[in-house]
This record gives C-alpha cells, sequence and structure tokens, in this order.
C-alpha cells in the first residue's frame, strides 16, 4: 500500500438512478453462474466488517440442494458509530430490493426477509410502500419472489447473523454453534443467504455496471468504496462514500479537527488506533499489504484531546456487559470481569498489573467466546489499555 | 454406519465416523476433555466454553463438544493456550458463583467444584461477582430449592425442562451481565407450571437446583422415642442407591437397603413395591370397570383411554397442561400415597399402635414424591399420609452420617404385613412396568390364563423408546367378563412429559385408539427419576432397567394378584378392590390447574 495514497470519493451507493426494474429485469435473465463469477471478480467482501467474499457466499448457497430457502439483508444496524444503512434503506432502498431479489433468482430463493433494527421502526412505513411496489413489478414482469420486513426487538447480539435466524424463528436471540453454517443451515435450518445493507447496494452496483468497474476501485484484497460513518470530534460529521485502502493519516487530515489524538475503527468491537499510528495504519481487509489493515463496518469515531480514554472504554464495556447475550462464560462472564476490572484500577482497589491479567482475560475472550461479539471485545480492550495505560491508571 | 474419517488428538490418530464431534472422538481415543454445559440426555450448548480445544491452523479455540470432526483434523487438547483459556473460564464462572462450597448441600458433588480442584484455581483475584448482585434463594416449592447464586447459566435444566418435559417451567431471561434462568414473571417455582419431577435438579452442574431435604426431620423423628417411624422404599432406589455408596450402576441392593434403613434405626421397614401390587388390583379393576361402562354400557361419562396416576409429575403435568382430560386419569393414588394411607390406618389398627405416633417417611426416587405428599387431599388416614419423603441421594447421605459401611451391609428382610411384593410391583421402576405388572393380572384375570408372552415377559413395552405400544387381543374370557371376547386391548406407554405431551395431544385430536396409557414423568421411567443419583444418563437408565427386570426374574412370585399380604389385606381389611375402604383410602381427585 503506497504511503502517499490519497483519499478518494466514491459514488454508487447514493446516486440517484431510477432504473432498478430495468437492473432487475436483466439480470434475472442471466443465469446465475454468470451473476455468481460476476460477483467473485469484483472481490466484493461483506460490508458488515467480517469482509467474508460475497461471491463466494453466493456460490455455496446456490449449491446447496434444497427446495426452500432464504435471502436475508441484515439491517440490524446496531454497532455503536454506525449509521450508514439507516440512510441506504431510507434513500435507495429499491437498490437494496432489487440485489436482494437478483440473490433470490442466484440462490434459487423464493423469499427474502430485512431485519430491521428494532430502533429503525420509523423506516418501516416507507419501506414498506416499496416493497409494494417492487414486488407489483415483480408480478408484472411473472419473477416469483417476495419480501417481507422483520422487525428486530432491540438487541445488539440480533445482529449476529446466528442469532438473528433464532430470533427471526421467535426464539432467544442467541447465537448458534458453527458449523453449521447459514449457508447450509439458516433461518429455519434452510440454506440462507444474509448480508450486510451495505454489501446488497454494491452488489447493485456491480451488476449494474460490472465487476470491474467496482474492482478498479481500492487496492489489492481491498476493493471497491465503501461507506463510512463518520462521528465524534469531528467538524463534518455524516455519511462518506470512500475508496477502500486509505490511511487513516489521510483520513483525520480530511476529517479530523487537528487536535485527533485517537480514531476508533470498526465501532465498539473495532479497534483504537492512536495517534502515533496513523501514519501506519490502512482502512481495509487484512491481506499481505504494508503496514496495519483494519477492516471496519464503517464507523470511524474520532477523539480529540479533551476525551478520556477511560471513558470511552468504560463506555464500550457497559455497552457490551449489557449487550452479550448471556449464553457464554467468556463474554458474559468476561464483559462484567473487564468492566469491573478497569474501575477498580481507576479507584486504585486493583494495583496496575491487574490490567496485565485482564489483557490475557482479554485474548482468552478473543479464543474461547462463541460468536463475533464476545470475540471482539479484546480489540477495543486491547488498544485501548495498550496505547493509553496511563489514562486507566492515574 | 456412517464414513469413517482420520483425525489425530494429541499426535495420535484416531478413526472415528464422520460427524462426530471432537469431544466424543477424544472420549473414544481415552482423552478427558472437561465439560460443564454438556450433557449426554441434551442437545449441544456449547456454551460453557470448558471443553475448548486447538485445531492446529485455527487461531481461535473450538469448543469440543460443539465442534464435529473434519478429516485430518489435528487437535490438542493440552497445550498451554488450552490450558491457560479453560483455567480462566473456570476463573470466571467461579467469579459469578456463591463458592460458599462448605455451606453448600452439593459439597462434593459438584461439577464446578470438582473442575476447580482439578485445576487447582488457588488465588483467584477476578472481582467476585455475586455481592452486586440481589439473590434471593426459591424455598417455596415442596420439592425444589433454586439458589441463583449458585448457577452457572449452563441452561442445563432449561433443556432439561423444555427437551426431556416440554414443561418449560424454566427459561433464559434477560441477557448480558442480568442473564439469569428464571420462571414465569419470575414467580416461586411453586406458583409456575412446575411438575417438581426433579429432572432440572438430576441435570444441574452446581447446587443451584436442589431438592428440599427433610434429612433432619427424619433423624428428629427417629431419635424422638415416642414416635414409631415406618419407611417404605420404592422400587427404583433399589437399583439406584448403590450407585451412591460405591457400587457400579446396575447393581442391585435391595437386602443392603433395608439392612442399612434398619440399622438407622427405623422401626419397621417395609415396601412399597406392596402398594404397587395393590395398585394393580385397584387399578386393573378400574380399568375393566371401566371398559365394560364403556363398551357394554355405552356410558358417556366413563372415558377412555384410562391414564395410569403413579407419577406425581405426570399428574400436576395433566393437572396444568389439560385440566379438562382429568376424567382420564385412574382415580387410584400412587403407590406411595397409598402406603401413607394404609400405614396409619391397617398397619396402626394390625399392630396396635396409636397412628398419631407414627410417623410415616418414604423413600423415592424422586422429587415430585415431596408435592404429592403435601398435596391437601392426602390425608385420608386422618392424619398426613405420608410425613417426609426422601429421595435416593438423601438416604445415601443419612447412610454416610450414620457411619455405615454400605458396601459390607448383609442382606436384610422387609418388615411383614406390608413388605411383601412380587415381581410385578419392581418392575414399577422401569417405563413400561405398570403397564406390564396390570396386563399380567388383568389378563388373567379375565382369561384364567397368563399372559401369552414367554416367561411372563411383556417385551413390547419395555425398552427407552419414548413412545410404545402394545396390544393384546383377548380371547376365550372367563364368563364374568364375556364382553370382551376378541377385543383387542391397545396400550400405550409413554416417558418423558415430553413424550406424554404427544400422546396427550393425539388424545385431544381424537387420533387415539388406546384403552390404557401409562404415562411417567421422567425418562426411563422412575428408574430415572429426579431424585436419582447423579449422574442419571442413557447408559446408567440402561443398566438399572436391566438391574430392574433382573430383580422381577429373581422374585419367587411375579404377578401382583398372587402377593400373599394382598389377599390378607383384602380378607383383613380392605373387602375388595373399588369397595368403600379402598375409595377413602387408596383413591383420590385431581385438581384443575392454570398455566399462569
Amino acid at each position: 500500500m503506497s504511503t502517499n495514497y490519497q483519499l478518494k470519493r466514491a459514488d454508487f451507493i447514493f446516486k440517484d438512478e431510477n432504473d432498478w426494474e430495468e437492473v432487475l429485469k436483466n439480470n434475472i435473465n442471466r443465469p446465475p453462474n454468470e451473476l455468481i463469477n460476476e460477483l467473485i471478480s469484483s472481490e466484493l467482501k461483506g460490508r458488515g466488517g467480517a469482509g467474508f467474499p460475497t461471491g463466494l457466499k453466493w456460490k455455496i448457497s446456490a449449491e446447496e440442494v434444497n427446495d426452500v430457502k432464504y435471502v436475508i439483508c441484515n439491517a440490524d444496524e446496531g454497532e455503536p458509530g454506525t449509521f450508514k444503512d439507516r440512510e441506504i434503506l431510507s434513500k435507495v432502498p429499491f437498490k437494496v430490493l432489487t440485489a436482494i431479489a437478483i440473490c433470490g433468482h442466484v440462490i434459487g430463493a423464493k423469499i427474502g426477509f430485512i431485519y430491521l433494527r428494532g430502533e429503525y421502526f420509523f423506516l418501516q412505513t416507507e419501506l414498506n410502500k416499496a416493497i409494494n411496489e417492487f414486488e407489483y413489478y415483480c408480478r408484472e414482469i411473472k419473477f416469483d419472489f417476495s419480501i417481507k420486513i422483520f422487525m428486530g426487538s432491540g438487541a445488539y447480539i440480533c445482529g449476529e447473523e446466528t442469532a438473528l435466524f433464532e430470533s427471526m424463528e421467535g426464539k432467544r436471540g442467541e447465537p448458534r454453534n458453527k458449523p453449521p453454517f447459514p449457508s447450509a443451515f439458516g433461518y429455519m435450518g434452510k440454506p440462507t443467504v444474509i448480508n450486510n445493507v451495505e454489501t446488497l447496494a454494491h452488489t447493485y452496483t456491480i451488476f449494474k455496471y460490472g465487476s470491474k468497474r467496482f474492482y478498479d476501485l481500492g487496492v489489492q484484497y481491498s476493493r471497491g468504496s465503501k461507506l463510512f460513518s463518520v462521528s465524534g470530534d469531528t467538524p463534518k460529521p455524516g455519511i462518506y462514500e470512500l475508496e477502500l485502502g486509505m490511511s487513516l493519516a489521510d483520513f483525520v487530515d480530511e476529517f479530523g479537527d487537528d487536535d485527533t489524538k485517537a480514531v476508533q475503527v470498526g465501532g465498539a468491537s473495532g479497534f483504537l488506533v492512536p495517534r502515533k499510528r496513523f501514519n501506519e495504519t490502512n482502512i481495509g481487509f487484512q491481506g499481505k499489504l504494508v503496514g496495519i489493515s483494519l477492516p471496519t463496518g464503517g464507523s470511524m469515531m474520532l477523539f480529540n484531546s479533551s476525551r478520556s480514554m477511560f471513558n470511552v472504554l468504560d463506555n464500550y464495556l457497559n455497552f457490551f456487559a449489557e449487550e452479550s447475550c448471556g449464553q457464554c462464560t467468556p463474554c458474559r462472564v468476561g464483559c462484567q470481569q473487564l468492566l469491573r476490572g478497569i474501575k477498580a484500577v481507576k479507584r486504585g482497589e486493583k494495583n496496575a498489573q491487574y490490567l496485565d491479567k485482564m489483557l490475557k482475560l482479554a485474548e482468552t475472550m478473543q479464543f474461547t467466546a462463541k460468536c463475533g461479539l464476545g470475540q471482539s471485545v479484546a480489540n477495543s480492550f486491547s488498544s485501548i489499555v495498550e496505547n493509553f495505560r496511563e489514562e486507566m491508571i492515574y | 454406519m456412517g464414513k469413517k474419517i482420520k483425525i489425530t488428538i494429541n499426535g495420535e490418530t484416531v478413526e472415528i465416523v464422520k460427524g462426530t464431534s471432537i469431544l466424543e472422538a477424544a472420549n473414544q481415543a481415552g482423552v478427558i476433555i472437561p465439560t460443564l454445559c454438556y450433557h449426554k440426555d441434551l442437545c449441544v450448548a456449547g456454551n460453557c466454553r470448558v471443553c475448548v480445544v486447538e485445531i492446529a491452523g485455527q487461531k481461535r479455540l473450538a469448543p469440543a463438544c460443539a465442534t464435529p470432526c473434519d478429516e485430518g483434523m489435528d487437535v490438542l487438547t493440552n497445550t498451554l493456550k488450552v490450558r491457560n483459556s479453560r483455567k480462566h473460564i473456570i476463573e470466571l464462572l467461579l467469579s459469578e458463583h456463591n463458592a460458599d462450597c462448605t455451606n453448600c448441600y452439593k459439597n462434593g458433588g459438584c461439577e464446578l467444584q470438582k473442575l476447580a480442584s482439578e485445576y487447582k484455581i488457588m488465588n483467584q483475584d477476578f472481582i467476585h461477582l455475586v455481592p452486586f448482585r440481589n439473590y434471593t434463594i426459591d424455598m417455596f416449592s415442596p420439592s425444589i430449592i433454586k439458589d441463583d447464586s449458585k448457577c452457572i447459566r449452563c441452561q442445563r435444566c432449561v433443556r432439561t425442562c423444555a427437551e426431556l418435559q416440554g414443561v418449560n417451567a424454566l427459561t433464559m431471561s434477560y441477557k448480558g451481565e442480568h442473564a439469569k434462568i428464571t420462571t414465569f414473571f419470575e414467580k416461586a417455582m411453586n406458583d409456575v407450571v412446575c411438575t417438581n419431577c426433579g429432572q432440572c435438579i438430576n441435570h444441574c452442574p452446581t447446587g443451584a437446583l436442589v431438592e428440599k431435604n427433610y434429612i433432619e426431620e427424619v433423624w428428629n423423628a427417629i431419635s424422638d422415642k415416642t414416635k414409631y417411624v415406618v419407611v417404605q422404599t420404592a422400587p427404583a432406589v433399589r437399583v439406584g442407591l448403590g450407585e451412591e455408596l460405591g457400587f457400579e450402576p446396575g447393581e442391585r441392593v435391595t437386602g443392603k437397603m433395608v439392612a442399612a434403613l434398619k440399622r438407622l434405626g427405623f422401626d419397621a421397614v417395609m415396601d412399597t413395591d406392596f402398594t404397587a401390587d395393590l395398585t394393580i388390583m385397584e387399578e386393573g379393576t378400574e380399568l375393566l370397570t371401566r371398559l365394560k361402562g364403556a363398551l357394554v354400557d355405552k356410558n358417556p361419562d366413563i372415558k377412555l383411554p384410562m391414564a395410569t396416576s403413579c407419577s406425581p409429575g405426570w399428574i400436576k403435568f395433566i393437572e396444568h397442561m389439560y385440566p379438562s382430560l382429568l376424567d382420564h386419569l385412574s382415580s387410584c393414588k400412587s403407590p406411595q400415597q397409598m402406603f401413607g394411607a394404609l400405614v396409619k390406618t391397617y398397619y396402626a389398627k394390625a399392630r396396635n399402635i396409636d397412628p398419631e405416633k407414627i410417623v410415616s417417611v418414604s423413600i423415592m426416587p424422586c422429587t415430585a414424591k415431596k408435592f404429592e405428599a403435601a398435596r391437601p387431599e392426602m390425608h385420608d388416614s386422618g392424619y398426613r399420609d405420608v410425613d417426609y419423603v426422601l429421595t435416593t441421594r438423601e438416604l445415601a447421605i443419612m447412610i454416610k452420617q450414620a457411619g455405615i459401611d454400605f458396601m459390607k451391609l448383609k442382606d436384610a428382610h422387609y418388615d411383614r404385613l406390608m413388605g411383601e411384593s412380587t415381581g410385578a410391583g419392581v418392575i414399577f421402576g422401569a417405563t413400561g412396568g405398570v403397564m406390564e405388572a396390570a396386563l399380567r393380572t388383568a389378563y388373567e384375570l379375565v382369561t384364567g390364563r397368563e399372559v401369552p408372552f414367554e416367561d411372563l415377559k411383556i417385551l413390547p413395552v419395555r425398552g427407552m423408546e419414548g413412545i410404545k405400544e402394545a396390544s393384546i387381543k383377548i380371547e376365550n374370557p372367563l364368563e364374568k367378563w364375556s364382553f370382551l371376547d376378541g377385543v383387542e386391548l391397545n396400550c400405550a406407554i409413554a416417558h418423558g412429559l415430553v413424550n406424554a405431551k404427544k400422546v396427550m395431544d393425539s388424545i385431544v385430536a381424537g387420533t387415539s385408539h388406546y384403552h390404557f396409557i401409562e404415562f411417567m414423568a421422567c425418562p426411563g421411567g422412575c428408574l430415572g427419576g429426579g431424585g436419582q443419583p447423579i449422574p442419571t444418563n442413557p447408559e446408567i437408565r440402561a443398566k438399572r432397567t436391566a438391574a430392574i427386570y433382573a430383580e422381577d426374574e429373581g422374585m419367587p412370585m411375579r404377578k401382583s394378584h398372587l402377593n400373599p399380604e394382598i389377599t390378607k389385606i383384602y380378607k383383613d381389611f380392605l373387602i375388595a378392590p373399588l369397595g368403600e375402604k379402598s375409595h377413602k383410602l387408596l383413591h383420590t381427585k385431581y385438581t384443575p390447574r392454570k398455566r399462569y
């Protein structure tokens, strides 16, 4: 990754293109294999944060033999500092609906769901209107596909794909054991493709313009553009579509307030990058690049020198201790120990070395927790404690 | 058999069937992996994470219970990373656990304590979380004590209540740090659909769910010289008790148990098997009466199928879940309550003891029996019929406390009058046993011939299948029963309330064609009861079952109606099955209940 890479804006997702009917009609007449190959050659990776290759995901589900399959759009956008999916669904819902339907065509599903975050109930009316219009057109072109909204109830954990299925099945939202994976055993035990809202919106771009247009953006291993939810100590908070692979230093130049001391990349479950590492940090998926690459769901929180990193971490840990589903030991108890632990150190009830014990505990959580929630607590915990140790103690 | 694959565990190659979990594969290879949330009776949860192992090439550890083996997998169960992680997890569990072990009923029998000891968790300095919680102990149930401060959220109880019993009295609620096992609206266990079956207790790894014990009360009664303490022992206790006292599962310890009870100081040691035989007389007669009423008299008030009523967990279940179908239940009390009613009437009179001075104790494989004994209607003798109910586990505790070297005891015999029994009484302890015992007697009463099965073994009603069916065609009956000629008696047996539910739903739907159904709340019947030794799992249940049937085969008499003490009690006291005295003492009514 070149160090003199410049911040590059892109404009695909929110581009006002009133052509979804055409995109839908053209693409559902293409053979599924061709569409899968298009996706694979675009190198689109999941935009929820985990970065699983989207083409591969669709391919595996398409190869499953089953009469019933499902497409689910994961709109349970709950990561602190992320608000891009809300904007996509309110501004360009038809792109997402079209992408869901094309995915249904590719894998052989007749039903799609949008799992909408409980707090986004206000989107429901407009979204349902769009779905009605969309389904009307589907009937018109004799394409058998329907989309339903499933309202979440406000649990962060239900954004985890298998917890989301459990929630949709009317059960307690707890992540399942993997394997089996959703592509073979998802919602109702059927093969299911579950994609983030933004991922689906990107597939729209790819199916409309071809994979090359998308592939040409970004850098090796991190192709395409991505929406960033910029918040915190910045003069211009908002949502920006940028090419992947940018250096964090460039990002801070553009969005910082000249006093940025750290950036939290990827929300509470992401990493905190201190100022001294801005130059060597790139935003993109891990690959054989120079420096550190940080994948992200798009949340970029900037902190200036007025912020106490102890308070930031305390806030995150409160969030995790509250939002852990509570089933697995490392996450349920681990989060509480980390939270109470940093407070105890701050109050002097535990000595500074206790932080080292907690760093080890965070590592155990990363190795042993059942799902991404517990596994990623260590990301923010370790990066904050290691970089701002003195703020934890004094 | 599935495809065989090869994996290595700690460097050694193991050949296993594809899809086997790492835990199972390790087990086959002689490698022990610790577990907490795993139980052979239940679905895999994979939530305690104590069974994590390393798979070469993977950064994260994998839960051995929930990870299927793949060809060529290289599993390491004892690396530094694994050991440190497990230690952390045990420490975390201890930090949210009220580890006041010496004050705990499960001290010595706690799986978390055992792991903490194995991993030598000392100098544990994680912050203790229990003081931050507002825990109260639920002691309202006569059977079950629920202490959330000792709960490690493994959800074994939740899965037990849902998967084995279909009751769902316990569930996980709240999330994160507040996650806990609760009842409906956090009501007391006594106020919800809980059937008191105690399966949750039997599956709980810690002391979070334990039976309400009456050990001290019984010791006090024994030491009280003015009291005459009578004890009865249920059929299944004799095939389970040994496990608590040094024997392998499946050992029959009837004689030793009787000897131990005498040493403990009980004034009379008698057998619930006797009233099991009596139940057959009463219930068998009731069935034949019902058949006549329904088939000949066409009386619409007589309900078929008739369901057995020996299992108090099942009784509470039907009262909650199918309150409109209570007429299907046999009006017979359970053997325990028949015994209780008779001991303070028949026995007291015969032995010339003031019934007020009699303390009636029962040893049961069951916690629901504690609830049953406390039912307000169970006072037909004029006193509380059964004063204290102890589980198999509680009896073992008393035997240990008394310093009895159980293994060295010489066999002793039950006391007379209500201590004689037949093989038919013994098999009450296994699923299908009541049915088999009833058929042995009823068929013979009706036809004058033995049941047409070799050596009286009615194999179709035996076994661990959740719902079993059997039909017996009645041919050439005695003249009195001529209306039954050619009737095919259709029977079903369900054990585990989740299976009971299926059968009941078929009755509700009108698709059932049964005449007589045996229901047992616990998987495997009483031998798998909630009050039996921990652990109880499919293999142990199978061994106890084999022991029960071996006990049956070893009995000189194997048909209830041949029991001489049964003949005597009808001659001297009850006069006839379903007679006036029987109605007063041996039969009961049921209470419709709501689900919430």
